[in-house]
């Protein structure tokens, strides 16, 4: 049977998921960790700790700094070392609590049993109020805080809850262990989530490279379904795997033939999109009490001999955790932490994981060298490729040629970055480091805009205001 | 047969006497008026179009300049005061000269002094590049894809394949300022160009602490504060650990780059080499004077007014 | 370990090159290749081993030497030009003039451009028709295809050419089918009058699928000229069979099988979208069958394509593929 997928554009790069069948393994606590106060997007957190402070694992270490922030807490117990601008994974300066640990202290608040608490509390604004408190962000990537995509906007209500179970980029096998050996906690968490938004309808999407993991779910939901009301709407949809099936505006494509218009939200369109993991995060700190301070993290590349699925605490250096599994590869020439489409290629090894990271992948020189550029041959193929239905090969040239309102009108401020048009070129051109660009300019010009209409605005209200005031 | 040339020929001029006619008329028709003098201001212009001057173009300088009542904001920073003399004998205005600036790279990290521990693959700009990991431990410095080197209109600045980093030909750059927009790490710099092209700047933004500015470039400015203890003329200012001399008090006098012990900062075009060892004791010996005055002064000023405590800062 | 490598994403990348596109139409050209070797003789085998050697040698030379940059012959578009262009003239072409036209196809309408990507023209189009104007005598010798053992050659009128020669005598559609003893199936599968690449429709085909298959290209172009043609065609034959051919006869006949899988679908001379591509496609259909009917050459195809090619820079700029989320 043909599955559903995205409407247009996508590429197949292959699956190499070659870490699926190992399970995940609890990694040892690290001497240090160096948490950051910025793992989320928007405002860094703002540090509650001073050097020298005792915290336990659980602990709160870092406060929101501004509407679109969440909290940090300690992932081990210890002393907090220094409060200080520390390199992360690519090298750049981020405020960063280092903490030196002692023991393995856990806050007594939280349940470390395995036992599955599947009752749904009544009150969703208590979950959402945990959520937040359990600084749970958005762990497909993106890292949104959840709390803030959970509330939506007034006058747009939510039709759908999609759980993001595709994992549609190669190599990472993080969610599909964990949809394996702990769905029916995600289950749980997607409840969790359906009800603060008090919708009806929740999908958990699978791409159907992943078949044990749809049984599974499919196992424990035929479980759950009589327990409580909440789970009568949860369905899992098997989708077809292309990548980048897992980017948010094509999931809401393929699960509900809807698309969100340029500049919109996926709420605008009755959706709201959210990673397996962060399911999990939610159960775990609203049934259990456990904020957000481990993750499941891939370590993984045909040159990596001791492929993995670790689960890990956050703060924890990456050459740690590369040291307990057998140490860099001799021919390995990139590590990247993500995805080999979207992820970052790290170049301190010292820096730490963060609530975001998802993987750490070994590529060689042959895999990932880039080839010398061509010329564009205008096949179109990138044109194919864009999920987006954007001209890469178009939006190129008009950046070359300096024509910042073609790229405008050619939508280049629509650029999801998935790299498939940079992927797909035959000629090696690369599109998506000029598209990028691009798209920054346009988004440059785009915010100039609003601001400038904006403030003519209050321009104009200001001087009515003060007509209205001489009239009186 | 004649018959037909006569024709031809009748046919032919009244077609073209009439198209001459509507080309005529549309001329004037649509003919703008401008002023004369913008056409003869443009004529002295380099032509260049760089926008440096912070129009359009040429022309739009042109025009600006006809059109206010003094040239005190207008300067092309390429023509110099060569051209905008000529402009203000046009027009009549008087002319403040300006100092001739030229572009610096404030960067020393050379392959040889800043290691390139990564391989960049990404394209080659450096805009691309600067959201990237950096591919020497430095986060600062010129990142050498040559965007600076794109922007020049005038071919005067490029990247050294060797050094690895933007260098200027200053007889070529005419200070337009493309390449100060163009660095995304804002490194390029437009300076006085100095008396005979004699010019001294610190050629370093590392803005992190000493030890891992060390680390990061072997010309690294650590910000040690050498350089403003030594200078005399106040000409050294000093925020984020990071010295930088304010070319409009300098006095090219080269203490500070005989003092600096990172080699960070650099004189150009001087007709004879540093003497470092001379000029260092010299620095050396008149702080000590200094100090030993100062400490003679405190000492008299302590018996003088013992009674009353005075707090010195 | 040596140096890490840093990169903005993606970190893989495809294994499909330029060169493994043209080595796939390479391989899609292959069957009339044989085809055409077989039926037309050695006359053929040399006129196609001239005009892929030339190709090559030209690009080559521009490359290394007029434009002192590296070599770009390593990504087979010139041994494409050269086997089109092969495919596009008389097996009996002398050498010379088959390397006058290689000279043309690459050197004018390909390098004088920029090179690959850069043309607004099809190269082996433009060295075709540049030889068809020039060489009128060679580029009009059409053989009857002898086998590659056979006999000597047998000069002949194409299809295409006896009727229209026939029609402008007064003669009847049919009449003249009848007299040269035409027939589908001959056409279908190679044993016609013509230039070596028109031979057979059969050995076309399967190089198209192949190339649809290996989704190297998109079917739309060529299925929209043979659609055109096959449309207006029925239109004007119904009116008059009498004196205008019927879709089936224009279809397998002249070079418009070649053209529309081969030529009209390059990619750097069609417009990127299919909307685009589209009407592309039913111009050049338009245009063949208007000169086939109408002009003074028995054959439109060359002409039609290069016509066309002229509005692809419009047509992209008009036409653009549907974006997400934008109506």
């Amino acid at each position: 049977m043909a599955r559903r997928t995205f409407s247009m554009g996508g590429i197949h790069p292959g699956d190499s998921k070659i870490s699926r069948e190992c399970k995940i393994e609890k990694l040892a606590v690290p001497p240090v960790v160096y948490i950051s106060l910025s793992q989320h997007i928007g405002a860094p957190a703002k540090p509650v700790v001073v050097v020298g402070d005792k915290v336990k694992v659980g602990q709160v270490i870092g406060e929101p700094g501004g509407f679109m922030s969440a909290y940090i807490h300690s992932s081990v117990s210890g002393t907090v070392k220094s409060i200080k601008d520390t390199l992360d994974q690519a090298g750049k300066a981020q405020p960063t609590v280092e903490i030196a640990v002692e023991g393995d202290e856990w806050l007594e608040s939280i349940d470390r049993s395995d036992a599955l608490v599947a009752d749904i509390p009544a009150d969703g604004k208590a979950i959402l109020e945990k959520i937040k408190q359990g600084g749970i962000v958005g762990l497909g990537g993106a890292t949104f805080p959840t709390h803030v995509k959970l509330s939506p906007p007034p006058g747009k209500t939510c039709e759908m809850l999609i759980i993001n179970g595709c994992e549609c980029e190669p190599y990472i096998t993080a969610d599909d262990r964990t949809l394996r050996e702990r769905g029916a906690e995600v289950v749980v968490g997607a409840a969790l989530i359906k009800h603060v938004l008090g919708v009806a309808k929740a999908t958990i999407a699978i791409e159907d490279n992943k078949p044990e993991a749809i049984q599974n779910i499919q196992k424990v939901l035929s479980e759950l379904r009589g327990k409580d009301p909440e789970y009568a709407g949860i369905e899992v949809l098997p989708l077809m795997k292309k990548y980048p099936e897992g980017g948010e505006k094509q999931l809401i494509d393929a699960v509900m033939h809807r698309q969100v218009k340029s500049g919109g939200l996926p709420i605008d369109v009755g959706a709201v999109v959210q990673n397996v993991a962060t399911a999990l995060a939610v159960y775990e700190t609203v049934q259990k009490n456990k904020p957000l301070f481990e993750n499941s993290i891939t370590v993984s590349g045909e040159c990596f001999p001791h492929q993995a699925n670790v689960l890990v605490r956050v703060g924890t250096p990456l050459r740690f955790i590369i040291d307990q599994l057998g140490g860099v590869p001799e021919n390995a020439a990139k590590i990247i932490s993500g995805g080999p489409m979207m992820g970052k290629a790290i170049s301190n090894l010292d820096g730490p994981t963060l609530k975001g990271t998802g993987s750490i992948l070994f590529l060689t020189r042959e895999q990932t060298k880039r080839e010398p550029e061509g010329h564009c041959i205008r096949c179109g193929k990138c044109a194919d490729a864009c999920p987006m239905g954007l001209e890469p090969f178009l939006l190129y040239r008009l950046y070359k040629a300096g024509d910042a309102a073609a790229l405008e009108r050619n939508a280049a401020q629509d650029c999801i970055q998935c790299g498939c048009c940079l992927y797909t070129c035959p000629a090696n051109l690369p599109l998506l480091d000029i598209i990028s660009l691009a798209r920054g300019q346009v988004m440059g010009i785009l915010k100039a805009r609003a601001v400038a209409a904006k403030a003519a605005a209050e321009a104009a209200k200001a001087k009515a205001e003060a007509e209205k005031a001489k009239t009186e | 047969m004649t018959s037909t040339i006569i024709w031809t020929i009748v046919i032919i001029t009244a077609l073209g006497l009439l198209l001459a006619l509507a080309l005529y008329l549309v001329a004037q028709r649509f003919k703008v008026v401008e002023d004369p003098r913008i056409e003869e201001v443009e004529k002295v212009m380099p032509g260049a179009n760089c926008g440096g001057c912070g129009f359009a173009g040429c022309h739009a300088f042109a025009e600006a300049a006809v059109k206010a009542p003094n040239l005190d904001n207008n300067f092309c920073p390429v023509g110099g005061n060569e051209v905008m003399k000529k402009v203000a004998a046009i027009l009549g205005y008087e002319v403040k000269e300006k100092a001739p600036m030229v572009a610096v790279v404030r960067c020393n990290g050379t392959c040889e002094n800043r290691p390139r521990i990564y391989e960049y693959d990404g394209t080659k700009s450096c805009k691309t590049k600067v959201g990237v990991a950096p591919d020497t431990l430095c986060r600062f410095g010129c990142l050498g894809c040559g965007d600076c080197e794109a922007a020049c209109q005038f071919g005067a600045i490029k990247v050294d394949p060797v050094l690895g980093i933007a260098t200027v030909d200053e007889t070529k750059c005419t200070a337009c300022g493309a390449c100060v927009k163009a660095c995304p790490r804002g490194l390029i710099e437009l300076r006085y160009k100095g008396p005979r092209g004699m010019r001294m700047f610190v050629a370093c933004r590392n803005l992190t602490k000493g030890a891992e500015a060390k680390e990061a470039c072997d010309a690294s400015c650590i910000g040690c504060g050498i350089c403003y203890k030594t200078c005399q003329h106040g000409a050294i200012q000093f925020l984020n650990n990071v010295a930088y001399i304010d070319y409009t008090k300098c006095k090219l006098c080269r203490e500070c780059e005989a003092m600096c012990p990172r080699g960070a900062i650099h004189g150009v075009n001087f007709p004879k080499p540093l003497d470092k060892a001379a000029v260092k004791a010299r620095v050396l010996e008149r702080q000590k004077k200094a100090r030993e005055a100062e400490a003679a002064a405190k000492a008299a000023e302590a018996s003088a007014e013992k009674p009353v405590e005075k707090k010195e800062d | 370990m040596g140096k890490l490598i840093v990169s903005p994403s993606p970190h893989i990348h495809s294994k499909v090159r330029t060169k493994n596109l043209m080595l796939d139409v390479v391989i899609a050209l292959l069957p009339t290749v044989i085809v055409s070797v077989v039926f037309y003789g050695l006359g053929e085998l040399l006129v196609l081993a001239v005009s892929i050697l030339s190709c090559i040698l030209i690009e080559y030379l521009i490359t290394r030497f007029l434009l002192k940059k590296p070599s770009t012959i390593g990504d087979f578009s010139a041994a494409v030009t050269g086997i089109l262009l092969a495919l596009n003239l008389p097996s009996t072409t002398p050498w010379w003039v088959v390397f006058i036209g290689a000279v043309v196809a690459i050197g004018v309408a390909k390098m004088s451009f920029g090179g690959l990507g850069q043309n607004v023209f099809n190269p082996a189009l433009v060295g075709r028709v540049f030889l068809l104007i020039s060489f009128p005598k060679y580029m009009t010798r059409w053989e009857v295809p002898q086998g590659l053992f056979g006999a000597d050659a047998v000069s002949g009128a194409t299809p295409l050419g006896a009727i229209k020669e026939g029609l402008m005598q007064g003669g009847s559609v049919s009449e003249i089918m009848a007299q040269h003893g035409y027939s589908y199936s001959q056409m279908l599968f190679a044993n016609i009058g013509g230039s070596a690449g028109e031979a057979c429709a059969i050995a076309i085909l399967a190089g198209f699928i192949y190339l649809v298959v290996r989704k190297v290209i998109k079917p739309w172009i060529t299925l929209s000229i043979l659609g055109t043609v096959a449309g207006f065609s029925l239109i004007f034959w119904l009116a008059n069979p009498a004196q205008f051919t019927d879709p089936i006869f224009n279809l397998l006949t002249g070079g418009l099988l070649l053209g529309s899988c081969f030529m009209a679908t390059d990619y750097v001379t069609s417009p990127m979208s299919t909307k685009g591509g589209v009407i592309y496609g039913i111009g050049i259909g338009f245009l063949t069958l208007m000169i086939r009917y109408f002009g003074s050459y028995p054959e439109g195809m060359s002409f039609a394509i290069l016509i066309m090619n002229c509005t692809v820079p419009l047509l992209n700029n008009w036409f653009h593929q549907k974006k997400y989320g934008r109506a």
